[in-house]
């Protein structure tokens, strides 16, 4: 049996070469360049513009956060560098790539030098699994959901590195910081993310999307309400995992300088600065994608509009939350930030899960009928239960909130 | 936070924060020694803005020192030339010339520096919110304090340092209009102040970060010097507004916010109360002066000589400015330059407890202290 690689270089070879036929530059193609060198000229040429488009993301994103930061504050904003603005990111840029690349001396030069580019590389990476309109996705795979759980894992990585690199006590403290973060929230967020596996049997995103389609009732958020508690534990779980306020603790200002890129500056900060506004876009898409019907439409009636309305809408709308979140919100402790996904979101996602499995199980056996559920489904049960459930799971929560006096 | 267990062996690491930090609020360098997130001792090192103020006093006529006050705890301005003013006017009364000090300049005295109050406040509950992680607070209190400073520009010229407090009155009168935009902003200011108690007071992370942080006794505070809202936030009902009334802060009904448990939010609260307070104590003296026919008075400042030659003799003067006790000891020789003054400062002492109050708290916690004992650089050092 031939490897899967194998088979897809013949394929792409197949399809290099038919593409040269009919393009009918079999004359002019360079007579003594191999196929293999063709592909991968080719290849590289899709991946520039690719991250090209992606890396339009933050550039609009950083544009949102000043101007949404400026409304939350009674300011205006950037209004200077082209009309309304807008090309006050573009000239930040600019700025940021002539400004001189410093190392610092005592750095570990060669992961200080790397570092930027592995946060970078894996946060532009998950954006090939999400589907943005109805008929493309970069990377239409099964394992879709999958990879976007391995490779967002990655980011902490370049964060250690970056930190540990860097050979500055703050960094370092960011650099911990992060890791004890991300690896703790990738907990709950996993969970919930495999709650709608559980569900639907399936990691294909595309199928996921397609079977929320017929409208706002269909979405996995509103299905029953253990995807909805799932929905927010993912939602809160991705702000802490992309260090957004109230769960900025690695690059604490007023704390840590500016904690793991405290040492970087020009371009290599750039990039981190990019991979934070993209992440930030990223996974609010995989929640709009997973818990709210990524391009579908809400009502089947608006089913004429472009699926790539919806989908932006929808993210941009968690974006805005993010935003608002990072305007508004005091920062947490780092005791505190752990003990809310160790002892609060763990313990409701298990019970997420304990659920969700019920549900999931009566519906493919149609245990619910027997059961007695003649009148209403299982999940119109679970509903009715719904708010017992959550003054329940709110009175949990309760406890022990009291502050513990820590007097000197 | 529990201490971490010790079968695993951690060297200590030594932090040094500051003079060069975002929130050590001005040049303190804290030396933290620090076990991962846990802080073992926190020593503070001070001086980066060191100014030689009390030496270089003992070469200026009194006239000129008033400026260098301005540049002590440049927050609070005009407090400070108010206590420095007092001080050298005790002297002379003291030596037997006093000086007859207009009825206007001392209302005015007492508006501008209970204005002045409430500016370094907001700058307290602003750069508050700054050091737990919410910055808007910070931009809607620099908005209100900008309201204040442009009625200060109106009045005297200058946004930061005043020079304005003189002997025997101001060195202006008040602008015709300055009472209509004072009682404009403070009925706005007022409404604001409940925004700020919704956006941070009682917002239920920012109580989770200051309940219960730093809890100073009113024992310990008094044993370390504390002063104004510091020692308030432990309980202590200690104001020398009230307990040793100077100026003519007798004439104003106005409370004393104290706290309950003297722990980080206590501190802020007093803060955020206090300048209610002030509110009340500006719209009364405005009302005084309108009863008395002030406003149109021409008469602000009496004619002091500008070689004020205070006879032989020393005093000391304490005022309460919004950090505390501020307390300026002078001794004349009879010359037109002191030829000693001493400055006690309420920031210098509150830092002292900065030592004993971190032991085992968490970086985060260190930030949440300094904040909330507000403390301005150039008083420490001067």
């Amino acid at each position: 049996m031939k490897h899967p690689i194998e088979t897809a270089a013949e394929q792409i070879r197949a399809t290099a070469a038919e593409a040269t036929e009919t393009l009918n530059l079999g004359g002019a193609w360079p007579a003594g360049l191999p196929l293999e060198t063709v592909i991968l000229l080719t290849l590289a040429v899709i991946g520039v513009v690719a991250v090209t488009l992606v890396a339009g993301i933050p550039i609009v994103l950083v544009l949102m956060e000043r101007k949404v930061s400026a409304y939350f504050q009674n300011r205006l904003g950037p209004t200077r560098v082209g009309p309304w603005g807008l090309l006050v990111t573009l000239a930040d840029g600019i700025k940021l790539i002539f400004k001189e690349d410093m190392v610092p001396p005592s750095s570990d030069k060669k992961l200080f030098r790397l570092a930027p580019y592995v946060v970078f590389a894996s946060s532009f990476a998950v954006v090939a699994v999400i589907p943005p309109f109805q008929s493309t996705v970069i990377g239409n795979m099964d394992l879709g959901l999958f990879l976007y759980l391995a490779i967002s894992s990655l980011i902490v990585l370049g964060i250690i590195m970056a930190g540990w690199a860097s050979n500055s006590k703050y960094s370092l403290f960011g650099a911990l910081r992060a890791a004890a973060q991300i690896v703790s929230y990738e907990i709950p967020l996993g969970l919930a993310v495999l709650m709608i596996v559980m569900t639907t049997g399936t990691l294909n995103m595309q199928h996921l999307v397609m079977d929320q389609a017929d409208g706002i009732h269909a979405w996995y958020m509103f299905r029953h309400p253990f995807l909805f508690i799932g929905a927010f534990i993912y939602f809160i779980s991705a702000v802490a995992e992309v260090n957004r306020t109230p769960f900025d603790l690695p690059e604490a200002e007023s704390e840590i300088v500016a904690g793991f890129h405290t040492e970087y500056s020009g371009i290599r900060f750039a990039y981190f600065f990019l991979a934070e506004y993209a992440n930030a876009f990223i996974v609010s898409a995989i929640c709009a994608t997973l818990f709210m019907g990524g391009w579908a439409a809400p009502f089947p009636f608006l089913s004429g509009v472009p699926g790539v309305v919806w989908f932006l809408g929808k993210t941009m709308f968690l974006v805005f939350i993010m935003m608002w979140f990072r305007w508004t919100l005091p920062r947490v402790r780092v005791d505190q930030l752990m003990s809310v996904c160790w002892k609060y979101f763990l313990p409701i996602s298990f019970v997420n899960i304990l659920g969700a499995g019920v549900l999931a199980l009566l519906e493919r056996e149609e245990l619910g009928a027997q059961l007695g559920g003649t009148f209403l489904s299982a999940d119109a049960i679970s509903w009715i239960a719904f708010p017992f459930v959550l003054a329940i799971l709110g009175w949990i929560a309760h406890q022990g909130t009291e502050p513990v006096s820590r007097s000197s | 936070m529990a201490a971490p267990t010790k079968a695993l062996r951690t060297d200590e690491m030594v932090l040094s924060m500051g003079p060069q930090h975002p929130s050590t609020h001005g040049v303190l360098r804290l030396e933290l020694k620090t076990d991962g997130e846990v802080v073992e001792e926190a020593i503070p090192h001070i001086g980066y803005l060191h100014r030689n103020f009390e030496k270089h006093a003992e070469s200026l006529p009194y006239f000129q020192i008033i400026p260098y006050t301005d540049r002590m705890d440049y927050i609070a301005a005009m407090n400070n030339e108010l206590g420095f003013v007092l001080a050298v006017e005790k002297l002379l009364e003291l030596g037997g010339k006093p000086i007859e000090i207009p009825e206007k300049a001392q209302y005015i005295r007492v508006v501008v520096c209970e204005m002045n109050r409430i500016a370094s406040h907001l700058i307290a509950f602003g750069t508050y919110g700054m050091d737990i992680g919410a910055l808007t607070p910070f931009l809607y209190a620099f908005r209100d304090r900008e309201a204040i400073l442009g009625l200060f520009e109106d009045i005297c010229g200058a946004r930061l340092l005043y020079n304005y407090i003189r002997f025997g009155g101001v060195s202006r009168d008040l602008t015709p209009d300055f009472h209509h935009k004072l009682r404009r902003f403070l009925s706005k200011f007022e409404k604001n102040i409940d925004t700020y108690n919704t956006l941070l007071t009682n917002n239920k992370i920012f109580l989770e970060r200051t309940k219960g942080v730093a809890v100073v006794s009113v024992d310990k505070a008094i044993q370390y010097g504390w002063t104004g809202p510091n020692l308030r936030g432990s309980g202590m009902k200690w104001d020398l507004r009230k307990d040793e009334p100077y100026s003519i802060y007798d004439r104003f009904d106005f409370e004393i916010p104290v706290g309950e448990t003297g722990d980080c939010w206590d501190r802020y609260k007093v803060r955020m109360d206090e300048m209610r307070e002030s509110v009340r104590i500006v719209r009364q003296a405005l009302d005084q002066m309108e009863e008395k026919g002030l406003l149109d008075d021409p008469n602000y400042a009496a004619k002091v000589s500008a070689k004020l030659r205070p006879p032989v003799g020393e005093v000391y003067y304490r005022t309460e400015t919004p950090r505390g006790d501020l307390g300026f000891y002078i001794q004349s020789d009879g010359t037109n330059v002191p030829s000693r003054i001493k400055v006690r400062s309420p920031c210098f002492t509150a830092l002292s407890a900065m030592r004993e109050l971190s032991r085992g708290l968490l970086v985060a916690d260190i930030i949440a202290i300094i904040g909330s004992i507000d403390i301005v650089m150039g008083e420490i050092d001067r």
